[in-house]
Order: structure tokens, then C-alpha cells, then sequence
């Protein structure tokens, strides 16, 4: 997503303009933070799911080489093609070259996060391909030619009036309609449409599993399932981190993944994609993009655990009051503000300073990825990289320059209380960022060290 | 060096030391029965439960019930009186204007309300999701508690492509306000037969 050179706190301000539209954000990703707890506290052994997941996907990464070779053994032997991708750009070219060896030029997509990150999309619209999004958010967005802004409901940012308005102009529904069972119902009819006339389905991958070389497409509209069954070719692509060993371990992550998300217990569909059907082509295309990068950080490769719930999104208090765009990446949010500087320190420098490291992404994250901790140890990083914003690094030299010279300190504390006493609208303007959301304090008649040197004498 | 090489070569220079593997975990008795958690939590997420002794009072329902539907197709062969003949091997696009497909289920799952549910069952793939309306037949002694027991049940099966389908298909992405039928079916009978 270009933003120009915007970051993550300006891009807030724009959406922080109308402030009743940010208490709605803010409340309607409240409300299913809280069907999420209601699903997590009805199973007395959800610390026990949550750590057993932990534990698989930590075995997972450590045991990666071994995983990828076993499920490419198994997907063949399966009748799937096989493919390998070390960046976005080589996994466009792989798409697009499958949809010109079968004469393709109109696909459906299911919700995958994957093909957001490589910019698909923009790929294929180049290349004369015609993608038609088919999860119901996604479709919004995609009419509204903006991203998703969030991983599970791509549209949660937009209004129902403002739906209605673009289904009034782009499916022909009646003007000012805002209704959502009038407005599903027809984008149920246009995209069956499409549905019916289209020869190749894109589709995400939740799980993959190496003993059996399937993959498993969790979806509540059923549009993967409507998408890969009607086609004569299925393409499914997926990060390398999304292996498990065993199809047994499905059980743990099915059971945690929708309960983290939306508070469901399960989605609709869990569809196991195991071998294509008989005339059919099933593609997989297993995508790098940075990931075996950070598998060898030490300190972010627990990201890589990541199975895209979104609960640390939902309860985020700075994603919830800034909007998933203000994040200018495809993963929004505290996981995706970890995951971001991995692929581009530069660019995303301002995401793991977009937090207040309150832990509560931590608390929530159904595989136990320490979130919070991990933002910290980006801006460390970021710093010593260079990469961080000049106001924020001049900032912290002259305190790092003050606080370790006892003379300096004491001066600019008196400094600071004769500011604040007697010019105050020197620091009470908007070149401080400080006073922004907030009042200066009374400034104290002396400091904390003045007092104890004079309360001492008097004893 | 191919993409291939390159990412495995990177991913064992990389990985981190061996981790094992926790400990299989099993169903957690909470004292509940499996067949009334089952049919509390399918009218939640808004399925209705038929309860049946035999597929004489399905197929009975079924012509009470959909009697102005047009076009209904079952894979059970207790079903054939009340069900179109000859509609297997079509193309999967034909079946776009089916209006209730009847087929079986090998198991539900009480915590989910889930059904598993395998391509021999269906016929063909696209079957319950281009319907209109869904109706599964399942057996109430085949309800288990929890998905760890319904992996146990799958173990090792040969299939080309299972689901694991509970309720009718739905989205909530206007507005976080529920709507029934998304994409695929808009309704979703379970028959619970014993």
C-alpha cells in the first residue's frame, strides 16, 4: 500500500479526524475481543490448547527442513504440482505463468493474506488477469480500491451506508440501501455468477500437514470451497511457516483458531484438500518472502507462529483507535508491526513504536507468540540500525546526555521549572508532542534533591 | 542454485535447535452429553436439528418441508422416492439451481457442532456448497465431544477431500451483523437418526 512517506502516526491523525467513526472502530472491535474471551473462558483447558499449540509450532520451526521436504514428498504423491517461491515477485510470476499455460485470463480468489503481501493483485491487473475477490470483506475493498484493513474482516472500517453507496454504483443495487442481509444476498447473486464462469480459484492456506501432504482452507462463507470445486485449476499458496507435522494437530488448531478470532467455535467450512479432482490441476506454491530470514532472528522467529487469528488486533488499544491502513502493510496491528520490519526495516521503522506495550496481544495470541516483548526488542534494533524517526533519536540523545552528567541534570531541571513558570507557551504549543493530548504539569517550586540537601540540614 | 535449494538450504542453516513435540491431548470430560451440546450449539450458529428413528420420517419431512422447492438431489439411496434420479456425473456447474441436497455425515462433534464429512459422501465436491439448502443425515450414536476425538475417528482415512461443515454458510462483514447464506447454502438441517 504506498502511503507516500507517511507513518503510522500520521496516517492515525487522518483517521482520528472524526472521532465518532473511531469510538465505533473502537467499540465494534471491543465486542468481538469479547466474544473471543466468552469462547476461550467456556473450555476450562484453553491455557493447555494454547501451550500445546505453542509447543507444536515450536517444534515446527525447529524441525522446518525436514517438514518441507516431507510434504512436498506427500503433495506429489497426492497429484499435486509443487512450487517454490523465494519472494512476492517470483511467486506472482508462478501464478501467472499457471493461468497462461491454461489460457486463463479471469481467476477467483479466496481471502489470503499471502497474496496481499506480494501484491498479487496489481500483478495479474498488469498482466491482463482479471481477479475477482470472493470473501464478501474483500470484495468491498477491492470495489472501494483500498486494502484490507484488517486480516479476519477486511472491511470492519467501513460503514454499511458507505457499502451500499458502492454496491449502488458497481452491482446496481437501489440507491441508499444499506441493509446487509439486501446488500449479502447481492453479492451472493453477482458473485455466483462469477463462481459459475470462472475456469482457475486462488485460495490461502490455514494448515499444512507434512505426514499427509494435504491442506486444510477455513472459511465461513464457503467461497474457497465454491471457488476450487467449480474450477479446473486450483492454485493455493501458502508461507513455508504454515506446515504442521501431523494431521492429528489439526484438532488443536481448529479448536483454537475461529475461538480466537470471531468467538466462534468453529468456521463453517474446514475443507482438507488432500488430492484434485479427476480433471482437475491443483497448484500449491510454497512462498519464503523473508521468512527464513526470520527464522534465523532469534529474538522475532516466534512470529513465525502466527496462524493469523487477529485476536492481538481486536484488542489492541492503538489498532482499535488508529485503523488497520494506518499501518501501511498488509498485516495490520501488533502482529504485523513485528512482522513488517523483517521485510523492510526502512519502511516500517514507525510499526513497533505504534504500541503501548500494555501485553494484552501478548495475553490473547492463541499460539503464545510474545508480541509485546518483541516490539520492544524491534525499536532497540530500529535504533541501533538508524532507522529511527530523527525527532525520536535527537530526543533520546540529549536525555541519554542529561542523565548521565549530574551537573547538566540538575541544571535542566531548574531550567525546565523556570520554563514551565514563567514562559509557558514556550513549551505549551504544537511543536510539543507531549502537550498534543495532554495539560503540562504545576511545576514544582524545587526539585526532589534541592528538598532532601535542605529537609537534611534542618535535622 | 533453484528457489527450491535456496529456501531449504536458508530454512536448515536457520532453524533454530530441536523442539519436541508436546504431548497428544485428549477430550476433557465436562460432564456434558455429547447429543445435547451437539444440538444446542447447531441452532446457535443457525442449523435446526430434525430428530428421526428412520429414513421413512426423513423422507416424509423432506416432502413436507420443501415441497415447493424445485430441484432436490440426495446421495442416499433410502432417498430416491423424493429425490431427482440421475443427477450424478454432470457437470459440477449443473448443479447451481439445486435447491436441497441430502447426504450423509460420518460423524458430528458436540463442542462445534461440526459434521465430517467426506467426497464419497457428497458425490461430487461441489454438492454442499452450490446448494441452495443443506439437509446431513448423521447417526446419534456417531456424535463425539470434541475435535480431538474426531481426529481420532479420521486417523489415518484415505480421502481426496473432506470437510468439516457446521451450519449454514454465513458472513458477518457488514457492519459485524450476522447474515445466513454467504455463498453457499442459506439453511441447514441435520437429521439425527436413531
Amino acid at each position: 500500500m504506498s502511503t507516500g512517506a507517511k507513518d503510522h502516526a500520521q496516517l492515525s491523525d487522518i483517521f482520528n479526524k472524526d472521532e465518532a467513526r473511531v469510538d465505533w472502530h473502537d467499540e465494534t472491535l471491543w465486542f468481538v475481543r469479547a466474544k473471543r474471551d466468552k469462547a476461550a473462558h467456556s473450555l476450562p483447558e484453553w491455557e493447555t490448547l494454547r501451550e500445546t499449540a505453542s509447543q507444536i509450532k515450536d517444534n515446527v520451526l525447529s524441525n522446518l527442513h525436514e517438514y518441507l521436504l516431507q510434504f512436498e514428498a506427500n503433495a506429489e504423491k497426492n497429484g499435486i504440482k509443487v512450487h517454490w517461491a523465494a519472494n512476492g515477485e517470483e511467486h506472482n510470476k508462478i501464478v501467472h505463468s499457471i493461468l497462461k499455460e491454461n489460457g486463463v485470463n479471469r481467476i477467483v480468489k479466496s481471502k489470503s493474506m499471502l497474496t496481499e503481501e506480494c501484491h498479487l493483485n496489481d500483478y495479474l491487473h498488469k498482466n491482463d488477469i482479471e481477479v475477482i475477490d470472493t470473501d464478501l470483506g474483500e470484495r468491498i475493498v477491492q470495489l472501494a480500491e483500498e486494502p484490507p484493513s484488517h486480516i479476519v474482516l477486511p472491511c470492519i472500517h467501513k460503514k454499511k451506508e458507505e457499502i451500499g453507496e458502492l454496491f449502488h454504483k458497481h452491482l446496481g443495487t437501489l440507491e441508499g440501501a444499506s441493509d446487509p442481509v439486501y446488500l449479502t444476498a447481492a453479492a451472493r447473486d453477482h458473485l455466483r455468477e462469477t463462481f459459475i464462469t470462472r475456469k482457475a480459484a486462488l485460495t490461502g492456506v490455514n494448515f499444512a500437514v507434512a505426514e499427509t501432504g494435504e491442506f486444510v482452507v477455513c472459511t465461513n462463507e464457503g467461497n474457497a470451497d465454491m471457488g476450487a470445486h467449480l474450477a479446473d485449476v486450483h492454485i493455493a499458496c501458502m508461507g513455508i511457516e504454515k506446515l504442521i507435522p501431523l494431521r492429528k494437530h489439526l484438532s488443536v488448531f481448529l479448536r483454537i483458531l475461529t475461538r480466537s478470532a470471531t468467538g466462534q467455535p468453529i468456521t463453517t467450512y474446514s475443507s482438507h484438500f488432500k488430492k484434485p479432482r479427476p480433471g482437475q490441476t491443483m497448484h500449491i506454491v510454497l512462498v519464503d518472502n523473508g521468512r527464513t530470514t526470520q527464522l534465523g532472528r532469534e529474538d522475532f522467529r516466534n512470529s513465525l507462529k502466527c496462524i493469523r487469528c487477529a485476536a492481538c488486533m481486536n484488542t489492541c488499544p492503538v489498532y482499535r483507535r488508529s485503523g488497520g491502513h494506518s499501518y501501511h502493510t498488509a498485516i495490520a496491528g501488533p502482529i504485523g508491526s513485528i512482522l513488517a520490519p523483517n521485510l523492510d526495516m526502512k519502511n516500517y521503522a514507525d510499526l513497533p513504536f505504534a504500541s503501548t506495550l500494555c501485553g494484552s496481544c501478548s495475553n490473547v495470541c492463541p499460539v503464545k507468540i510474545n508480541i509485546h516483548e518483541q516490539l520492544y526488542k524491534w525499536r532497540q534494533v530500529i535504533v541501533k540500525e538508524g532507522y529511527a524517526d530523527p525527532k525520536k533519536a535527537i530526543a533520546m540523545k540529549a536525555m541519554d546526555f542529561a542523565l548521565s552528567n549530574p551537573t547538566i541534570y540538575k541544571f535542566a531541571g531548574k531550567a525546565g521549572r523556570f520554563v514551565l513558570k514563567y514562559a509557558p507557551f514556550t513549551v505549551n504549543n504544537k511543536l510539543n508532542l507531549w502537550y498534543k493530548h495532554r495539560e503540562m504539569p504545576e511545576p514544582p517550586k524545587q526539585s526532589f534533591g534541592e528538598w532532601y540537601k535542605q529537609n537534611n540540614k534542618n535535622d | 542454485m533453484t528457489s527450491r535449494e535456496e529456501i531449504l538450504a536458508k530454512v536448515k542453516n536457520n532453524q533454530p535447535g530441536p523442539r519436541p513435540l508436546p504431548a497428544d491431548l485428549s477430550t476433557v470430560s465436562g460432564g456434558k452429553d455429547s447429543l445435547t451440546q451437539f444440538k444446542t450449539v447447531l441452532t446457535n450458529i443457525g442449523g435446526a436439528v430434525v430428530e428421526v428413528t428412520n429414513f421413512e420420517e426423513i423422507a416424509q419431512y423432506i416432502q413436507q418441508e420443501f415441497k415447493d422447492k424445485k430441484r432436490l438431489i440426495s446421495t442416499i439411496a433410502e432417498l430416491t422416492s423424493v429425490t431427482e434420479s440421475g443427477w450424478e456425473n454432470k457437470d459440477p456447474h449443473s448443479y447451481e439451481d439445486v435447491d436441497l441436497a441430502v447426504i450423509k455425515a460420518h460423524f458430528g462433534v458436540a463442542e462445534n457442532a461440526a459434521l465430517w464429512i467426506t467426497e464419497d459422501l457428497m458425490h461430487q465436491r461441489a454438492v454442499p456448497f452450490i446448494c441452495q439448502q443443506l439437509a446431513v443425515v448423521v447417526n446419534k450414536a456417531n456424535i463425539v465431544a470434541t475435535m480431538h476425538d474426531a481426529y481420532t475417528r479420521i486417523g489415518d482415512a484415505e480421502y481426496g477431500f473432506g470437510s468439516f461443515i457446521a451450519g449454514p454458510s454465513k458472513t458477518a462483514d457488514i457492519e459485524q451483523s450476522l447474515v445466513l447464506g454467504a455463498h453457499g447454502p442459506k439453511s441447514m438441517t441435520v437429521f439425527l437418526l436413531g
